[in-house]
């Protein structure tokens, strides 16, 4: 199976199995829907006439065309992969099921997951802090997201789970943990800005954009807009910071031209972006829609042609590396929700991801049953591209490995639907992606070839 | 060759002969959470490189 596309000068031609990526001319462009597999080693003379090019000229392009099908670098058959068995090497830690935000379009119910506003106690997190480690077998790196609601509103029990898995990492075989944590920035004071600038592998910091934008619908309790709130502490730690991190914003159907939102964000000084599309059910007013898509696409390609060459910006979606990604078994199956990745509540109950929260058919136990679940384990875990018949057959298989599995069951009420506007925008941000990658590899393209 | 020029090679065939080692970072820990998009990862294998 073979992709095709072009922008900015460039014709693109993914072979899907193999990885490849190449620059096709026209000629050669022209001559690829023609060929049928097994590929013949000459043009026959129908299709030169078909693509309107002389016959010589025309069986030269073939003849490069035939000497990559040899090679297995053009519609390269599909292998006969099975991943391995996953194991757990990834919580999702609700430290907070409480917010001092109530933004419009929130899937967790403003913060609560529409259960009582509590945090989790350290107990709880030292608990699933060992069933993490025990349960990872001899996985050596090992991931903690504090996430909420708002997890600095239960800063004590970060702090101290981080103090904790640090000071075992040796005594549990040289694990390895890496933290992360979400925030919306409201309580970004200088000592906390320290603590997360030294132990957090990456921090995660909302802002949606133009103030406006983030005014109308990341509001506190009273109704405020929070823009003015929380920048200064988002810049602080930016500033003082010399590890990942990302900006990230939700767009809706308010701002399907989310590409402004990002560029103010760029503008504001901020070098790593995310904006990610809002998941809402159908027919709730902030809901993406199929009208969107064009406006939406539009947005994808200014901001990726903004973001062209030397920007010193880089947009989450975008950065896809050809030749350093990962391998093709991590492609098979996603975000390993709900077998190596989990979310645990403030209580402790586990399920597959922070999105599965609240749904009983999806829970998992609780780490103090020391468990993941089997059965809940076995349906993530089957979700494979070579599974799901909408993935089967679909170009950008192993660059989403099959999207989300919540939006999937949110949005069409199976675990294995396809939630056709997130597949849609998926491949508008992949050939993106890659039409990036492929222009920075390919080296400056002419001047008048520029969108 | 003079009508197609190839990029990047065939990188996931080749990947298929490691078999996995796990390692890499779990896609939704980094910052969609929401939209995954999987081969904006790194390789574990590749950064120590």
């Amino acid at each position: 199976m073979i992709h095709t596309f072009s922008g900015w000068g460039h014709h693109v031609v993914l072979d899907v199995e193999s990885g490849a990526v190449h620059l096709a001319d026209e000629l050669s462009l022209a001559l690829l829907p023609h060929i049928r597999l097994p590929m013949a080693p000459d043009c026959p003379p129908a299709v030169a006439r078909a693509a309107g090019a002389d016959p010589a000229e025309a069986d030269e392009a073939w003849r490069e065309l035939y000497t990559l099908y040899k090679q297995g670098l053009l519609f390269a058959p599909a292998a006969e992969l099975t991943p391995p068995t996953g194991r757990l090497k990834a919580l999702c830690l609700h430290v907070s099921h409480d917010c001092d935000l109530r933004c419009g379009y929130c899937f967790a119910h403003a913060g609560d997951y529409g259960g009582a506003r509590v945090t989790m106690d350290f107990d709880t997190a030292r608990t699933a802090v060992d069933l993490l480690v025990r349960l990872s077998g001899a996985r050596r790196n090992l991931e903690i997201d504090f996430f909420g609601g708002e997890p600095l509103l239960a800063l004590d029990t970060v702090r101290r789970t981080v103090e904790y898995a640090r000071a075992h990492e040796a005594e549990w075989g040289g694990k390895h943990f890496r933290f992360t944590l979400t925030t919306n920035g409201l309580g970004l004071d200088d000592e906390t800005i320290d603590f997360l600038n030294r132990e957090m592998d990456n921090v995660v910091l909302s802002l949606d954009g133009r103030p406006g934008v983030h005014d109308a619908l990341r509001r506190t309790a009273a109704g405020e807009g929070s823009y003015e709130k929380v920048l200064p502490g988002i810049r602080a730690l930016v500033e003082r910071r010399d590890r990942d991190y990302y900006v990230r914003g939700t767009f809706t159907a308010r701002n399907p031209d989310f590409a402004d939102d990002a560029l103010y964000l760029a503008s504001l000084g901020f070098k790593h972006l995310s904006m990610e599309p809002v998941v809402l059910p159908e027919g709730h007013p902030l809901a993406l829609r199929e009208e969107h898509l064009p406006a939406v696409f539009a947005a994808y390609d200014r901001l990726a042609g903004a973001l062209r060459g030397e920007s010193g910006v880089s947009f989450f979606h975008f950065r896809v590396d050809l030749t350093q990604g990962p391998c093709v078994y991590k492609r098979l199956r996603g975000c390993g929700a709900g077998f190596e990745y989990a979310a645990v509540t403030p209580e402790g109950d586990l399920y597959p991801c922070h999105q599965f929260v609240g749904r009983e058919a999806y829970r998992m136990g609780s780490v103090r049953e020391g468990r993941l679940d089997p059965a809940v384990a076995a349906r993530f875990a089957a979700l494979t591209v070579s599974n799901k018949p909408s993935c089967r057959d679909c170009w950008a298989k192993y660059f989403c490995s099959g999207g989300c599995a919540a939006a999937a069951l949110n949005m069409t009420g199976a675990l294995d639907g396809r939630y056709a506007l997130g597949c849609e925008m998926q491949k508008k941000r992949l050939e993106c992606a890659i039409l990036t990658a492929v222009d920075r590899m390919a080296g400056e393209a002419p001047a008048e070839a520029r969108p | 060759m003079k009508h197609i020029r190839t990029i990047s090679g065939a990188t996931l065939k080749q990947s298929a002969s490691g078999g996995g080692c796990g390692e890499c970072q779990t896609s939704c820990q980094s910052a969609c959470k929401t939209s995954c998009t999987v081969a904006n990862q790194r390789c574990e294998q590749k950064k120590k490189d």
